[in-house]
């Protein structure tokens, strides 16, 4: 526990109250009830007790059928990422062509879930992807940094759902949250989510710069609390991006927070799954702490760029029983 | 996204663990297993005959198909290896330097983990234990326990300050069928390394990785006579026990077993050591990390079928807390694969024996009748073979039969309490005392708690971990003697 | 009851009574010392009211308590009680309690060589016995806070924990104290009983009693709790059952060299898988009759485990 407030033993009681004031006044709506998170909300985690858990996800050994329902699965739930200053639409386009032609030779191939782009480039996308059900989600918020004042955000934000974008990914701040100071980041992503309208909200903790798993639970139970449909990682831009770790104590807060409530959130680790057998260890990590109800790109995504071609390259080994290469792949 | 999501709030929120994504079989081959159709006695380095000519027969739990027939030791047998033991350990090992003994035992660790894949597929086809824990517990835990004593062989004077360690001479070793490579290896490597010769009965339904290392002992060329294993029943490990030429034994198994034998040993000089059976308390307080607190508890009852003496078989937890763990408890025990052993996925395997499933099935039936709320999760278990779902009881108390007396199955027997003086007095209000474990995330309260625990190993925001290196055995009628670690030797020397 | 049966060889004589030889002045009735077993502080006769005699050099005839089974039962209860009161002393206190044992000792040394004299020995053989039971004391009370730093262990473990070995105490402990020296030898087996933070009931050497009782009385002017020793006088042979079958009973250490007894101790061990020690025929004069070994012989070593994460 880091020092700044009093700690106060996580249990049942404690959790109540919050949740009276979160099922009779609906704090998704109400940017203003900062107070609904107190850090008490939120249990301990212990590092090595969840990489043991993550250690045995992957021992889980993924054949057959299983393998190839799976691989499928997890290329429908990608995020398909281009996220760099040279960005164009040029790049865009072939970007959102992939997205919806995987690999069309292979019969029965969903396409993914989205194609995520800065909010300049959303209109682009939105054209290009029309007629599909690839969504379009745009980083907002002064990504990846998040260090700009709330008006320039919402206005980020506001801009990107304005240009199309069917989904937000926003960044906290992270100083912010280091500092203790929840309210600030609570009222943040409150605000952000009363500026995305019907635009669902991804928020990004960016795992790797808060620490602890401690603090990951932390920002997690936040950003549910404040109103996120979905929790995110990171922003790609810093290493360590998504780990099984970090994403394991975000689907407890979420799982927790559906136990208290009913709602479901959804998740997305994103950046550094780059092949398909950490992909499938995901998959069963999801299975295993919250089940069928969220294996389906609509509870969970994976923000990836690399990712797509080598479970495409897996598919049709899984069909040919031929090892692949990237040269029969195209790379968008 | 979009349609689905919608925040209408559910009635009684529940996850949903089996409808999707089943895992595809995905079998160890056990074509590597190489296991012959008999097996005679190892004895003097030679294989023999037993004397009688008497054999049993070794099943598969899973399939209860006939893996082996395997030799019936009788006294005369015994008192064969006993001699031949006696005589290696005059004339050779305790003549031995010190230094080349350690190699002969670092070869055996060696050479068990060339064939580590194929003694984890006999583990788990001999024993009914999950490949997933043969593989990546018993067998590695097993190598590298012989690789730790190897390295004490010859360093032995460092170990005991002030006093010149002496080995004793002819141990006779007997070992359980939950751990059967492992434990073999617990009780042979400190033995040779204290330069004592060993005579070893494994258990009678899991005889075969034993079997497997006197192969590899014998591979290892280690001089004749040093190691003898005798495979048999009770009567066998009663001769091994009563013999006039044995200065040692030491024995794993049961608190009733244990007590007949240190009885029996009585007034005869020979040195013992016993590991015996237990009835944990695990304990979550309110501020615990529950996640990783119901995991602990899931590895602390579910390994290995519950077929361990360590098993956290009573779950102590804070009111406050008792509803959500309860609940995550149940949630995990869904995601929980009971089935083929083989199987790399799965979690519970068989469970050791017909004799143990019969004995388990009745402690459900006492359960229940004793009004204890019964949970088994909704897995389906094969047909054939003994086979156990992994239980909850909610709802019992120090009073229960299922909280007092030792199961050695999946079964978890949940009380709930409110303060620490409360917990701490009902944790140990048991005649066992091998282990225990503790969850919270206040450190002085580990300390004032795993000090208070009456019981050799307290897991502190952890459970079931093994190391070589780690001294592992029980107060009170869970035995004494410690096997592993430093403190390991001892029991196997005199101090002179 | 420590009045004599015979009449003594010359009287009035002036008896010590601990405090010194009295120099007679003129003559004077002595004042003879009952005694008494020591039960939870406090010295009490045995419950059962029966007593037998020891005839000494000087022809004095004492009668001390032949303890019964429910003596041995009380004292028990007693000592599983104040069991938890000494293991949880610090270290320090415990061995400054023992250090103050020898203080106390050392001081009625005149009563002790007189009585081990009334005993059998000569004034010599009572000096040397008196003087090595006080450095026996102070050996141990040096040894109470050292012993876990050479016995214990921090245990390099591969998977990410901390774990370490320490020792506790196995608890409550029967001490059956060789019938030979009845000063040194019980000094000597108790002494690492404590030392290990255990609690213990004592069967005093049944011939040679009396330095026993006598100690008993320093210890409970030492500091030390009540009940964490107590004195029985009486008859091994007929405690042995009830000593060795005890349930609540933790460790028995025995010393004898009647092979009958060992076994029957073994056997009745086995009830509740008790730690049995026994000893035959030690010198207790030599280096080797004291040693930190002798604590490990009453201590349970416990291994714990913890994450190492952040």
């Amino acid at each position: 526990m880091s020092a700044g407030f009093a700690f106060v033993p996580w249990n049942e009681g404690l959790v109540k109250p919050h949740l009276f004031v979160l099922l009779t006044f609906n704090p998704r709506i109400m940017a203003h009830t900062s107070t609904l998170y107190h850090p008490s909300i939120s249990p301990p985690v212990d590092q090595i007790g969840v990489e043991e858990r993550c250690a045995r996800f992957q021992t889980r050994s993924i054949k057959n059928e299983t393998k190839t329902e799976m691989l499928k699965l997890a290329l429908s739930m990608i995020d398909l990422t281009t996220l760099e200053g040279k960005d164009s639409e040029g790049k865009v386009k072939q970007l959102c062509y992939k997205a919806m032609h995987p690999h069309d030779i292979l019969p029965g191939i969903p396409q993914v879930a989205a194609v995520c782009v800065y909010p300049t480039l959303v209109r682009t996308a939105r054209k290009a992807l029309k007629g599909s059900n690839v969504k379009v989600a745009a980083v907002a918020t002064a990504f990846p940094s998040g260090l700009a004042p709330l008006k320039v955000k919402l206005d980020d934000t506001r801009f990107a759902v304005e240009e199309g974008a069917d989904e937000i990914d926003m960044v906290i701040s992270r100083g912010k949250f280091l500092q203790g100071e929840y309210n600030f980041v609570f009222d943040e992503i409150a605000a952000v989510k009363e500026a995305c309208g019907k635009a669902h909200l991804k928020v990004i903790l960016e795992t790797g710069e808060l620490s602890t798993l401690d603090n990951v639970r932390r920002a997690s139970d936040l950003a549910i609390y404040a109103g996120a449909d979905f929790i995110k990682t990171s922003t790609g831009k810093i290493q360590p991006a998504a780990t099984m770790p970090v994403t394991l104590v975000m689907l407890q807060a979420i799982r927790d927070y559906y136990y208290e409530t009913g709602i479901m959130i959804g998740m997305k680790p994103a950046g550094g799954i780059a092949n398909s057998k950490l992909a499938l260890h995901y998959l069963v990590m999801v299975k295993e702490t919250l089940g069928a109800e969220w294996l389906n790109p609509d509870w969970f995504r994976f923000g990836a760029s690399k990712l797509a071609n080598d479970i495409l390259m897996q598919l049709v080994k899984q069909q040919t029983g031929v090892y692949q290469s990237l040269n029969y792949f195209s790379n968008d | 996204m979009s349609k689905k999501h919608s925040k209408e709030q559910k009635a009684e929120p529940t996850l949903d663990f089996n409808s999707k994504l089943k895992y595809a079989a995905a079998p160890e081959s056990a074509s590597i297993a190489n296991i012959k159709k008999q097996y005679d006695l190892y004895i003097n380095g030679a294989w023999v005959k037993p004397a009688k000519g008497q054999y049993f027969e070794t099943h598969s739990p899973a399939n209860e198909q006939l893996l082996s027939k395997v030799a019936m030791a009788g006294a005369e047998d015994v008192d064969k290896a006993v001699k031949a033991a006696r005589t290696a350990y005059e004339k050779v090992w305790s003549k031995m330097p010190a230094k080349e003994r350690a190699k002969y035992i670092f070869r055996i660790a060696r050479i068990i983990q060339e064939r580590a894949r194929e003694l984890a597929v006999v583990e788990s086809l001999d024993g009914g234990k999950p490949i997933r824990e043969s593989r990546d517990i018993d067998i590695p835990l097993a190598a590298n326990h012989f690789f730790y004593y190897a390295g004490w062989a010859d360093k032995l004077e460092y170990a005991f300050p002030g006093r010149k360690p002496e080995p004793l001479g002819v141990a006779g070793q007997i070992i359980p069928w939950n751990f059967p490579l492992l434990m073999a290896a617990w009780k042979i490597a400190p033995a040779l390394a204290t330069g004592n010769t060993v005579v070893l009965k494994p258990a009678e339904t899991t005889p075969l990785t034993a079997l497997k290392l006197a192969e590899i002992i014998h591979d290892a060329g280690l001089p004749p006579g040093v190691v003898n294993i005798v495979t048999g029943a009770g009567a066998t490990g009663a001769a091994l026990v009563n013999h006039p030429d044995i200065d040692k034994v030491a024995f794993t198994g049961s608190t009733e077993v244990g007590k007949i034998i240190q009885k029996a040993l009585a007034g005869t000089g020979k040195k013992l050591t016993l590991e015996l059976g237990g009835k944990a308390a695990n304990i979550i307080f309110e501020d615990a990390a529950i996640d990783q607190a119901v995991e602990g508890v899931v590895n602390g009852i579910f390994f290995n079928q519950g077929h361990v003496c360590c098993a956290g078989s009573r779950l102590f937890v804070q009111e406050s807390v008792a509803n959500k763990v309860i609940r995550k408890l149940k949630d995990r025990m869904e995601s929980l694969v009971v089935g083929d052993p083989l199987d790399k996925n799965t979690d519970v395997g068989a469970i050791n024996s017909a004799e143990q499933l019969k004995k388990i099935q009745e402690y459900l039936k006492i359960g229940v009748n004793e009004g204890a709320e019964m949970f088994q999760p909704s897995c389906s278990i094969p047909s054939k073979g003994y086979f156990c779902k992994p239980t909850l009881f909610l709802h019992t108390s120090q009073s229960h039969r299922i909280v007092q007396e030792e199961i050695f199955g999946p079964v978890l027997a949940i009380q709930t309490f409110r303060t620490v003086e409360e917990v701490i007095e009902k944790a140990n209000n048991t005649p066992f005392g091998l282990s225990a474990g503790v969850w919270t995330d206040k450190g002085s309260r580990i300390f004032t708690l795993t000090t208070q625990m009456k019981a050799g190993v307290v897991w502190a925001n952890t459970y079931n971990k093994f190391d070589p290196v780690s001294p592992f055995g029980g107060y009170k009628e869970s035995g004494f003697g410690r096997e592993g670690g430093l403190h390991g030797l001892l029991p196997y020397l005199k101090l002179a | 009851m420590a009045v004599k049966s015979k009449t003594p060889a010359t009287e009035p004589k002036i008896v010590s009574n601990g405090n010194g030889s009295a120099k007679a002045t003129e003559p004077r009735i002595a004042v003879w010392k009952t005694y008494k077993i020591y039960i939870g502080g406090a010295f009490p006769r045995t419950e059962s009211g029966r007593y037998y005699p020891i005839t000494l050099s000087n022809g004095n005839v004492v009668n001390v308590c032949l303890s019964s089974r429910k003596d041995f039962r009380n004292a028990m209860t007693v000592a599983r009680e104040a069991a938890h009161k000494w293991a949880s002393k610090s270290a320090l206190i415990r061995g400054q309690i023992l250090y103050r044992m020898a203080e106390m000792l050392e001081t009625r040394g005149a009563q002790f060589r007189e009585e081990l004299q009334w005993m059998g020995m000569t004034e010599a053989q009572a000096r040397t016995e008196v003087e090595q039971a006080v450095d026996r004391l102070i050996y141990y009370a040096g040894w109470a806070d050292k012993y876990q730093q050479v016995f214990s262990s921090v245990n390099p473990v591969a998977s990410s924990h901390f774990n370490f070995s320490a020792l506790e105490p196995t608890g409550v402990v029967a001490v059956v104290a060789p019938e030979e020296s009845p000063l040194l030898g019980l000094v000597s087996v108790i002494a690492p009983v404590l030392a290990g933070g255990n609690s213990c009931v004592v069967l005093a050497s049944e011939s040679r009693a009396l330095s026993a009782v006598t100690l008993a009385e320093v210890l409970s002017t030492s500091d030390l709790p009540g009940g964490v020793v107590n004195m029985l006088t009486g008859n091994l042979k007929e405690l042995l059952p009830h000593i060795g079958g005890h349930m609540d009973l933790n460790a028995f250490y025995l010393h004898t060299s009647d092979a009958a007894h060992i076994k029957t101790a073994g056997e009745l061990a086995a009830l509740n898988v008790k730690r049995l020690i026994t000893e035959s025929q030690t010198n207790w004069s030599s280096p080797d009759a004291q040693s930190p070994y002798r604590i490990l012989d009453f201590c349970e070593t416990k291994t714990t485990w913890h994450p190492i994460g952040i």
